[in-house]
């Protein structure tokens, strides 16, 4: 268990009577790229809500950076690093302040903040950016600014959710060049995607489908189980028999 | 018989300092399935904004089945179908209400128009008396392509309709799309997703405002003016960090499990250039293959050429 970053074990998470998530269980390795896919309404978000302390689950056990679900939320919160397609950095906030606010809230020290942020913004190319509030950089910089940021405090894993959404193909790569080298540091990588073809640059998927886990390996396993030729193939043949198809 | 056409059209935002559309110019044959592939900010929705008479241009010239979309703009709103690409139905309206919204709006009935729904509106048919807010995203987008169109437009306007939804709920729409077509609509769709490129008679390619090729999807692929390689090995993130760092490979990036890869010297053989780099960088298991290239590959040396006139650098 002292490998893993992620451990989850049967679970499970209730609406009602609806079980948006069904005993799931699986096992992330420390800095591994692991693939979360399944279709809209599988139960992905539900499932990464509770892996990173913000909603309790209705049954079983998952540890997350060794701090249970139940009982150690709040420290689950400072040892991992999240960013979406949607909500990442304050748009009327500069490069820099962004910087400083995440820092901040994430308790690094001033000096560290100071060394990494300028060394962020020079990694990035952005010194002539520094002062430029978010709102006016191009979608694929914003993304890549909010990466930086969301590993910025160092965390043990970095959940991302869809992370290169409508961004460009060249953007696309830069950002898994970015994931690569994080992972190659030593950091967790949990991603969720549209883009099959990005599901291939994970060191293991998992497919959930209404709620369930129903395929679990590495790429070129699941594509040798499933007879496929692509991932698209392997992602079709689970997720056509879905029964569900929400947000 | 033409469609829709963009001449020379540009637009710009904030007191042009913003490029938008840059002297954008297509078109779209009659009951053509036209694609605008592009990503997030390349101007796709302005270019719908346009056509859809919500929007003037800058500069330019436009028409929508053989209207102006500056003159006759109330002949283009009555003919055209228009999904946008934020989902804008009424939120606190059922199904069947927005859909009876709609037909009134312009005139007719859904009874009228029954049997261009059917296929699509019996899928969401159980829920017909659920707030439109309440929808999957899956149905949300199905609805909304019953509401743009109930009264049986000529053009059918797509912005962005399969962002955000999975890979199968994506085959489906393309499927409607693709019977939508058989009964003689026009359709304008974009997409940032470049595989769905292939689903098109022809596309036009889209970044920064500019549009880099109008073509059939089959010609774009054929254009690509290099052989292209796919490798992997065992280490794949080295094997990209090798390639790149090699003088003579030109482009390397992923692409799905493999590296693609071109080299510099076209007089060379391009497998044995890779070769002799790959065993001298000791990796194991490697396999080189020469492949037909995909819309990404293209769109990708597009930019990289763009990138290399503009600044004089590539992307990587």
């Amino acid at each position: 268990m002292e490998n893993n970053a992620i451990s989850c074990k049967d679970l499970t998470k209730k609406f009602g009577d609806f079980y948006a998530v069904n005993k799931i269980s699986f096992d992330v390795a420390k800095g591994e790229i692991f693939g979360f896919l399944g279709a809209n309404g599988a139960g992905k978000t539900t499932a990464m809500r509770i892996l990173c302390g913000l909603s309790f689950p209705s049954a079983g056990q998952a540890t997350v950076a060794g701090f249970d679900v139940y009982k150690q939320q709040e420290s689950i919160k400072k040892n991992i690093g999240y960013m979406s397609q949607k909500f990442s950095l304050y748009e009327n906030l500069s490069i820099l302040e962004n910087i400083e606010f995440f820092g901040g809230v994430y308790g690094v020290s001033r000096k560290d903040i100071k060394e990494r942020s300028a060394k962020l913004i020079d990694d990035l190319g952005l010194q002539n950016e520094a002062k430029t509030m978010v709102g006016e950089l191009p979608l694929g910089w914003k993304q890549k600014l909010a990466f930086s940021v969301a590993i910025f405090h160092r965390p043990e894993i970095v959940f991302l959710d869809e992370p290169t959404g409508g961004v460009d193909p060249i953007t696309r790569r830069q950002f898994w060049d970015m994931i690569y080298e994080a992972a190659a540091s030593g950091i967790t990588i949990f991603v969720t995607t549209h883009y099959m073809d990005e599901a291939e640059y994970c060191n293991r998927i998992s497919v959930m489908v209404d709620g369930r886990v129903e395929a679990l390996d590495t790429p070129a396993n699941l594509k040798k189980q499933f007879s496929a030729k692509t991932m698209n193939d392997v992602f079709y043949q689970l997720a056509r028999g879905a029964k569900r198809s929400g947000e | 018989m033409i469609s829709v056409s963009l001449q020379h059209i540009s637009k710009t935002y904030n007191k042009g300092s913003v490029h938008a559309v840059e002297d954008a110019s297509f078109e779209v044959n009659n009951g053509e399935l036209f694609g605008l592939i592009g990503p997030d900010g390349a101007g796709k929705t302005s270019i719908f904004r346009i056509l859809t008479t919500v929007l003037l241009a800058d500069s330019g010239h436009a028409t929508v089945g053989g209207y102006d979309v500056v003159k006759d703009y109330q002949a283009i709103r009555n003919r055209i179908g228009y999904m946008p690409g934020k989902f804008s139905l009424y939120q606190d309206l059922t199904i069947q209400e927005n859909l009876d919204f709609f037909a009134t709006v312009f005139g007719t009935t859904v009874e009228a128009n029954y049997d261009l729904i059917k296929d699509i509106y019996d899928q969401i048919e159980p829920f017909k008396n659920r707030r439109a807010g309440k929808l999957s995203g899956g149905m949300k987008q199905k609805l909304a392509l019953c509401c743009a169109l109930i009264h049986k437009p000529e053009v059918l306007l797509l912005d962005e309709p399969t962002t955000g939804v999975d890979a199968v709920s994506r085959k489906e729409f393309w499927d409607i799309l693709k019977k939508l077509k058989q009964q003689g609509i026009t359709i304008l769709v974009s997409t940032p997703y470049m595989d769905e490129a292939n689903l098109c008679e022809r596309i036009a390619l889209i970044q920064k405002g500019k549009i880099m090729s109008v073509n059939t999807p089959q010609n774009i692929i054929a254009s690509y003016p290099v052989k292209l390689f796919a490798v992997k090995s065992a280490d794949i993130y080295r094997l990209l960090k090798d390639l790149r760092g090699n003088s003579q490979i030109e482009s390397c990036y992923a692409f799905g499990e493999f590296l693609h890869v071109t080299v510099r010297d076209s007089s060379e053989d391009g497998a044995t250039v890779l070769k002799e780099i790959i065993t001298r960088e000791g990796h194991q298991d490697f396999v080189i293959e020469v492949i037909t290239p995909t819309i990404e590959d293209n769109f990708i040396r597009m930019m990289n050429t763009v990138a290399d006139k503009a600044t004089g650098i590539t992307a990587h």
